[in-house]
């Protein structure tokens, strides 16, 4: 059973679509990767699976069941992209303030904070107040308290920006552990090579609506364009072949198009023929930013404002 | 319930926790304490005695002229109009017929004009004289007794207004009353604003810290407003509590040092007291006469009436204080524009007030202690005027009525466009644009 399921969501603002009718499901224990370009509707759909928002039509089902606000919210977990944390307020105070809110007991919530606490060496901040920690530090007490209380679904928004090399990798395990245990994660971002690392399925939205939706892998084989890396020994007397052509060559290997109806072993033949050897060869998968830059390309770069007549 | 519970807390103990609220909260009284005294020792201080010497030769004002502490008047046939500043006197009076004084006036040489009250007083003083003197010598009056007479007459002045009830009758004082009311529906006024703007600040930090969005996720917006109101009311109650032990302790104190003798006195109106007419007895006079005063009004009820008041108007305007400052986005200048449509009734409150104030039983003053806009300044100013009589008990009880209802009215459409504003950002948002979140469906 998928732990939620979207079904034809549409939320119309006065000016724009932001969401048209957009469906996926999210598997237990998976990383998802919800991307698009900015203004695609990404917010207004994460903040409909939140439970801020309240969807114009389409329907969410969260654990099988439809989702209900109010008792499903203790269930989730949100990190909004625009951090925020009451400034004044003590650290240890605020993340047990939030973990109440969550529906914790006092107790548990305090258990709950010193042992995230210790897992990311943060116990001597307890007593400082959010005003005094850097961007960084802040993303770290933000991520704690967003999967303080073990939510089912933790919904990141760019959970890495403004944290170093280190940091990002605590969370990233973090992220990772926490998938392993059987929460499932929604992953908003616009950093593809985090979403290529991290996530196993993702969707594209672009301009309210979903433009692509599958396993990384699946996407990638989607939208492979035949290329090849090939690496010889010897510079070959012959690149003209039927069966390929030359894209380009990248550090003495050389890059190749495989034409319709040709086979990889067409071109090692041609290259075999000539009294190559064959040092290396291996398909060139496109990367995920190509294919979003791709698929996006050509829309403008902000929405326009339309009329809505719907 | 459990999580506005949280929320209450939350903004209940971050505020009353911190140093400022304490210092606020003791210091308020002792600063407005601190500058009456003030006032008090300044004009006590500032009185100086002028010396005047005074040249009679007829021998006739010898006597007569009463010294006083404003006024001394010295009797020297040694000083005249050059060498009495030299000799330390503010002034020379030369009577009618004397020295160099040809006229029919009295004159006085001064180095510097004479103030309002030495002026007056020397007339008086010289009045006073000449009315005893004829009446003396035309009419053979003694005047012992016409002291004496004076004095009843003066005593017969005491007069005190009677309120009737059913049966009862009871002293009234509208000046005691006057001063009460104005300070209360002051304090409503000012308190309106601070802890208005106290929840107008709060939203707006939630908005621009982004801390909102989070909250949103475990909280419906209309427990997080609702929360933050009563918390911030809360931290208003208690702080009023605390001044009303602290005023109750220190009046206390105060009446264990008048003897009750004293006040028994003063109770029964006589002017008459035993003893030496010290200063400190005087002092003991007054604080036993105030108490007295204020012993014809109605403290509990105005004290009742006054948290009434303040919660109510509190929870009236706190939540309009709230959508504005839930469609207001970075710029905190925003604010003030928007602000005004809710500070304008407040303002008109305390101008209304002080007419209603003056004549507590006009139509104005009736009516606009019943709307909800104005009631609680309005009102608060005409309670301690008394309430079967000045305002009556139907009143009171529609005004009250009506406030519970505004407040419903008022939170109802803020929270529809608190959640909209909390979560918008971008520019910030009109009058007409919040009405249209208001008012629209879903």
């Amino acid at each position: 059973m998928n732990i939620l399921e979207v079904n034809h969501l549409k939320k119309y603002y006065a000016t724009q679509k932001a969401v048209d009718d957009i469906s996926f499901t999210v598997a237990p224990g998976s990383i998802f990767g919800l991307l698009g370009p900015n203004g695609a509707g990404k917010t207004t759909l994460i903040r409909m699976i939140t439970g801020i928002f309240y969807p114009d039509s389409g329907e969410i089902l969260f654990n099988g069941k439809k989702f209900h606000p109010q008792n499903d919210a203790v269930h989730i977990g949100y990190m909004p992209e625009e951090r925020g944390l009451y400034k004044k307020m003590k650290i240890g105070e605020q993340a047990v303030y939030l973990a109440q809110l969550k529906g914790l007991s006092r107790m548990d919530a305090m258990r709950k904070v010193k042992e995230w606490f210790v897992k990311f060496n943060m116990e001597s901040w307890w007593g400082k107040k959010v005003e005094d920690l850097s961007k960084g530090m802040g993303q770290k007490l933000q991520f704690v308290t967003t999967v303080l209380h073990e939510p089912k679904l933790i919904i990141l928004d760019e959970p890495f920006s403004g944290l170093d090399p280190v940091n990002s990798n605590l969370i990233k395990d973090e992220i990772y552990q926490l998938a392993k245990r059987g929460s499932s994660i929604i992953f908003s971002t616009h950093r593809m090579e985090q979403v290529e690392e991290i996530c196993d399925h993702i969707i594209l939205v672009n301009k309210g609506q979903k433009i692509l939706d599958g396993t990384v892998h699946n996407v990638k084989q989607q939208f492979k364009e035949n290329l090849f890396s090939v690496k010889l020994d010897r510079q070959p007397e012959s690149l003209q072949s039927p069966a390929f052509e030359l894209i380009g060559r990248l550090e003495g290997e050389l890059i190749v198009k495989i034409n319709e109806g040709n086979k990889p072993n067409d071109v090692l033949q041609h290259f075999m023929q000539q009294q190559c050897n064959i040092m290396a060869f291996h398909e060139i998968l496109p990367s995920l930013s190509d294919i979003f830059i791709k698929l996006v390309e050509g829309t403008p770069l902000s929405r326009q404002f339309e009329p809505i007549t719907a | 319930m459990k999580k506005i519970w949280l929320i209450i807390k939350r903004e209940y103990l971050s505020r009353v926790k911190k140093k400022t609220f304490i210092l606020s909260t003791f210091l308020t009284p002792l600063l407005f304490a601190g500058i009456l005294f003030a006032v008090i020792m300044i004009t006590v201080k500032s009185v100086s005695t002028d010396k005047f010497a005074v040249r009679d030769s007829s021998g006739f004002f010898k006597d007569k002229l009463q010294s006083s502490k404003v006024i001394a008047f010295d009797f020297n046939d040694s000083i005249d109009h050059q060498n009495f500043a030299a000799r330390g006197y503010t002034g020379i009076l030369y009577t009618p017929g004397t020295a160099i004084n040809n006229s029919d006036s009295f004159k006085i040489f001064s180095k510097k004009n004479l103030g309002v009250v030495a002026s007056d007083r020397i007339r008086d003083q010289i009045t006073k004289a000449i009315e005893n003197h004829l009446l003396d010598s035309l009419y053979q009056i003694n005047l012992t007794t016409l002291d004496s007479v004076r004095q009843q007459a003066r005593s017969a002045q005491i007069s005190n207004i009677i309120l009737e009830g059913d049966n009862k009758t009871k002293q009234g004082n509208s000046q005691i009353a006057y001063w009460i009311g104005y300070a209360a529906a002051f304090l409503i006024y000012i308190t309106l604003f601070i802890y208005g703007t106290m929840v107008m600040r709060g939203v707006m930090e939630e908005k621009m810290n982004r801390i909102a969005e989070v909250m949103v996720s475990s909280v419906k917006p209309f427990q997080l407003m609702i929360g933050k109101i009563v918390g911030i009311g809360a931290v208003g109650i208690t702080q009023f509590l605390m001044w009303i032990v602290l005023v109750f302790v220190f009046t206390t104190v105060i009446n264990s040092f008048i003897p009750p003798e004293i006040l028994q006195q003063v109770q029964e109106g006589g002017n008459q007291l035993p003893g030496n007419n010290t200063q400190a007895n005087e002092a003991i006079v007054g604080l036993a006469k105030a108490g007295v005063q204020l012993s014809t009004v109605n403290i509990p009820l105005i004290v009742g009436c006054f948290l009434f008041y303040f919660l109510f108007g509190y929870l009236f305007y706190a939540s309009l204080f709230a959508a504005v400052g839930s469609a207001v986005n970075e710029d905190p200048q925003d604010a003030q524009s928007l602000m005004l449509p809710v500070t304008m009734p407040i303002i008109f409150g305390i101008i209304i007030m002080m007419n209603a104030i003056i004549n507590p039983t006009s139509p104005m003053a009736v009516w606009t202690s019943i709307i909800p806009f104005f009631s609680p300044i309005v009102m608060m100013a005409r309670l301690p005027f008394g309430v079967p009589g000045t305002v009556a008990w139907w009143e009171l009880v529609v005004s009250m009525l009506s406030l519970i209802g505004g407040f419903l009215f008022t939170t109802w459409l803020s929270a529809r466009i608190y959640r909209t504003g909390i979560l918008l950002y971008g520019k910030k948002a009109t009058w007409k644009e919040l009405m249209k979140w208001a008012f629209r469906s879903s």
